[in-house]
């Protein structure tokens, strides 16, 4: 039997705040435990939560940024559970008024593009962490992290496959750097994905029962969670079971997925509005303001990467995946060379330089700088295209020479010198008579022959499309 | 010393009548004589007030005293402050030292106030008459088998007694008023929103609000000018402008229209209570005042909405009490949930306990639409009552509470009974009104108390209505005789 599966994803965003979202504690990673937990973090008798208006900043940035409405007035509720590290007993969170709603986001497939519905976004302070196995028969808490600021954003089950699951994953990381609300760093939990699975027989209209797979925080950990999970799932149905709706872990050291408590035992969490926080009220020019500060989307830059560049819309949109990749493209052309080469460099020889080294665009040891001298001396034709990448891979392992330099070094400067390639083609044809004979009775293999022994004449130097040229013309004659 | 008001000890501290000390002993030397009859204070730190008098006095040599400078007063335990055990009447807090001010605290503090101790009250402010209390019942100073009324069960009977020259209250369903006319004082629950909530221990956290609990409307008019202030700290703090709630006091009260509720005179009242409530009115129609029947329709829906919101926001607020943090935590026990059950289990009085369970269920799946959703619908509907008949009327007067103060034990294990007690002060709360309760007369040797409600921040306005009858009568002035 054939099964169609349906995705959604809830993403965990930490937002880049300098402060948490309801007190004045530092946001930052990494320091002594609970060294950043002050009273409000602690949850002690008679502190209050006060909003910081930052985070709401970064929730409207992602609105506009995904096209959602904006919601001028959202409610922050209390979700009551009770866990060492949710030192009050309840997050505050939003739930039946979101400051973002209805939305959408453009993934890139192999084969074009697809809508992502975005169902809502909303406000949520983090708890802190529980660790265990620190102190003998205890458990120890860490609330440096509580309170901490993040973005929940909710899709729609609009996913069918694990490879389009990690395409929206990927996306959403990019361009929640991409506007500046989150340093998408996924060892520390800024970005964590809460993957909602379930399968239906094929073209069935009924959705089947879903199972969440909780706190993945890799793109590959998406991906091997889903396809183990749907084959669980699969299998399970084949076999005469059901789906229970329950919540489940991936445990990423044998790859499989695991229940943690079903939709019986799930927590009844009394959600009502927070008592201590007035209604979230954001004004129109508010939100414009914040439409003024945005950067140029992806989506825009890469409409005019391909309108007013020229590029294609595979090039254009892979040089607007990254914020930085495309700030490297913008650099890039500022000096001045062509934009259809430049794309092709980064997206070409770049790309598969950073991925074996396996660094990203900032990390790389050629900088834009050279890179565009490369290009100049490929337009200006003092170089070929295969002596560039000579050059380009020279410069990869060491990077303090010059792109002048290296030319001369390698001796890769182009023949393209008339009366020098010239002399070279006359050098061939005396030599090879019977290839031109070959030639003249109808083989144009021949000629290619005879190119390449200019090329070779010149050690690989000649300008080729001038051999072509001139011997095509010296021929006819 | 004894019965002077507080602007006359802020006037005979600064011609040096007397100095700070002298007055904080004298109040001190009282709490220690009388409390163990009261079980007014939780807590008294002699050595902490006298210090904060010597540096009052310091402040009055140099000239540089304002207003409250030296003048001790007793805070609620429910305030937190720095360095003072702050219990909130809770086991779970018996040994919990506030590491902060409250913001009210603070403004004293910054006011040159001395922190007198800490006022016993019923546990979380739950509760009529001061007997859920962890550190035992409060008596009423009038006659010591009564109830002083709760839940500032303490700070009312700290002040009807003279322990303290004035004290701070919190009120969150009549829990500054009741209190108040139980035990024949001044108290005032403001504006929700004027006073800073923060560092206050929260009960019900859209219902509380703190005031002010004196002698006289002018005491509580120059406790207000302390307490009242706009704080980034409370969200729900509003922006209302500094007033000198002074300043009108002796504006004239000609021509008021005072609105009679029907609904706060019908069935349940006291027939001797209701005759001084009248009796009181009158006097006011005297000084110039006219009378309007007014209805406030959905009175007793009051009762029922409040303990639904009520609990349920204390449900919630109490959630943090988990032993693992801070506070009481059970000494034996297997695993998490284990030492939650223990903890609460031991920690919490059974009328705490109570109303978690209430909150707790109408917060539920299932539940939540038909209690707590309509319980907030009906909230909107009593608000709009006030709004009406503040069309038609200046001030709204009645009674603080159905009946003078009950005996001890009487309604103890009947929490429908004690409930009652503040049909006439809740629904202010869930309207965020500002009201007081003033001495009008006595019932059997108790004090009456009249209760009076404006609209939105007009306190000042009720401070002047509130003055105006004490110019002409003395209930407030009387002092019970089983002390002195």
């Amino acid at each position: 039997m054939d099964w169609d599966i349906v995705i959604g994803i809830e993403t965990h965003v930490q937002l880049k705040t300098q402060t948490k979202i309801f007190s004045g504690a530092s946001t930052s990673f990494g320091n002594e435990a609970n060294s950043q937990a002050c009273l409000v973090s602690l949850a002690y008798p008679g502190v209050l939560p006060v909003l910081n208006h930052e985070a709401v900043n970064c929730a409207i940035k992602f609105g506009l940024a995904v096209d959602a409405k904006i919601n001028k007035k959202s409610i922050f509720a209390r979700k009551n559970y009770f866990y060492p590290d949710l030192p009050k007993g309840y997050q505050i969170s939003q739930f039946e008024l979101p400051i973002v709603g209805e939305g959408k986001l453009s993934i890139p497939l192999n084969d074009g593009y697809k809508d992502i519905r975005i169902l809502r976004a909303h406000l949520e302070e983090d708890a802190g962490k529980s660790s265990h196995g620190i102190l003998q028969g205890k458990s120890g808490i860490d609330l440096n992290r509580a309170g901490t600021p993040l973005l929940e954003i909710v899709t729609e089950p609009d996913m069918s496959s694990a490879a389009e699951a990690v395409a929206y994953a990927k996306k959403l990381h990019d361009l929640v750097q991409w506007i500046g609300i989150c340093d998408g760093n996924m060892q520390e939990g800024n970005f964590r994905c809460d993957v909602n699975v379930s399968v239906k027989k094929k073209g069935s209209t009924t959705l089947g029962t879903r199972r969440e797979i909780k706190n993945l925080n890799s793109f590959k950990f998406i991906k091997q969670a889903i396809d183990f999970e749907v084959n669980w799932q699969i299998e399970t149905i084949e076999d005469g079971g059901e789906i229970q709706q329950s919540t489940i872990l991936f445990n990423p050291d044998n790859g499989e997925t695991k229940a943690m408590r079903s939709k019986e035992e799930a927590n009844d969490y009394r959600y009502f509005p927070d008592p201590d926080l007035l209604p979230l009220v954001v004004s129109e020019d508010h939100i414009h303001n914040i439409k003024q500060s945005l950067p140029e989307l992806p989506g825009e830059m890469q409409k005019r990467f391909e309108i007013d560049l020229g590029l294609s819309e595979y090039d254009a949109s892979e040089l607007t995946n990254n914020k930085d990749v495309a700030d490297y493209f913008m650099n890039l052309i500022k000096r001045g060379v062509s934009a259809k080469l430049s794309a092709n460099w980064i997206l070409v020889n770049l790309f598969s330089r950073l991925n074996d080294a396996d660094i990203s665009i900032n990390e790389s040891p050629i900088g834009f700088d050279q890179l565009a001298d490369l290009i100049k001396k490929i337009e200006d034709q003092t170089i070929s295209n295969n002596a560039a990448k000579k050059i380009f891979d020279a410069l990869w392992d060491s990077p303090a020479g010059t792109v002048d330099s290296l030319i001369d070094e390698l001796g890769l400067k182009q023949i393209s010198n008339d009366s020098e390639i010239e002399g070279l083609i006359d050098k061939v044809l005396n030599d090879n008579g019977a290839m031109i004979e070959e030639y003249k009775s109808g083989k144009d293999k021949a000629f290619n022959a005879l190119v390449g022994q200019v090329m070779k004449a010149s050690r690989g130097k000649a300008n080729p499309s001038q051999v072509n040229e001139m011997l095509k013309k010296k021929l006819s004659n | 010393m004894l019965n002077l008001s507080l602007k006359q000890l802020s006037q005979q501290l600064r011609e040096k009548a007397f100095s700070s000390e002298e007055l904080t002993r004298f109040f001190l030397d009282r709490i220690r004589k009388y409390n163990d009859s009261l079980n007014a204070f939780i807590t008294i730190d002699e050595d902490t007030s006298i210090a904060m008098a010597k540096q009052a006095d310091l402040k009055i040599a140099s000239g540089n005293q304002g207003t409250f400078t030296g003048i001790p007063i007793a805070q609620k335990d429910i305030f937190c402050a720095d360095g003072w055990k702050t219990t909130c009447g809770s086991k779970m807090l018996e040994n919990f030292v506030a590491p902060y001010n409250a913001t009210v605290v603070q403004n004293f503090n910054d006011a040159g106030a001395i922190n007198l101790g800490k006022t016993n009250m019923d546990e979380f402010a739950m509760g009529s008459s001061n007997e859920t209390s962890y550190f035992g019942a409060v008596k009423n100073p009038w006659n010591l088998e009564y109830v002083p009324g709760g839940s500032s069960g303490g700070s009312a009977s700290a002040v009807a007694a003279r322990l303290a020259p004035a004290a701070t209250g919190t009120d969150t369903g009549g829990s500054i008023r009741q209190p108040a006319s139980l035990c024949g004082f001044t108290g005032l629950k403001p504006t929700y929103g004027l006073v800073s909530r923060y560092g206050m221990i929260a009960f019900a956290s859209s219902l509380d609000q703190a005031g002010p609990m004196a002698p006289s409307a002018e005491d509580c008019a120059m406790m207000l000018n302390v307490m009242a202030s706009h704080d980034i700290k409370d969200s729900t703090s509003l922006p209302h402008p500094k007033e000198d709630y002074l300043a009108s006091l002796d504006n004239s009260i000609k021509g008021l229209r005072i609105g009679m509720p029907k609904e706060f005179f019908g069935e349940g009242l006291d027939s001797e209570v209701q005759k001084i409530i009248e009796g009181a009115i009158n006097e006011y129609k005297k000084m110039g005042a006219e009378i309007v029947e007014i209805s406030l329709p959905n009175s007793e829906l009051a009762i029922p909405v409040y303990y639904v919101i009520a609990p349920a926001e204390a449900s919630s607020n109490l959630s943090r009490y988990d032993g693992v943090r801070y506070g009481y935590r059970t000494k034996e026990y297997d695993d998490l949930m284990d030492m939650y059950f223990k903890t609460r289990q031991e920690g919490f009085g059974d009328e705490v306990k109570r109303r978690i369970l209430i909150g707790t269920y109408v917060l539920s799946a299932g539940y939540y639409d038909a209690y707590y959703l309509k319980a907030q619908k009906i909230r909107q509907l009593i608000s709009n009552d006030f709004s009406q008949a503040f069309q038609k009327c200046d001030v709204i007067m009645g009674p603080s509470a159905p009946s003078a103060a009950f005996k001890s034990g009487e309604k103890k294990e009947d929490p429908l009974a004690m409930y009652l007690q503040d049909i006439y002060t809740i629904s202010t709360n869930l309207a965020g009104l500002p009201a007081m309760s003033i001495p009008a007369g006595f019932t059997k040797g108790l004090p009456v108390g009249l209760q009076l409600i404006g609209n939105h921040f007009s306190e000042g306005h009720l401070l002047n209505i509130a003055h105006q009858f004490q110019l002409i009568s003395d209930w407030h002035r009387k002092t019970p005789k089983e002390i002195d």
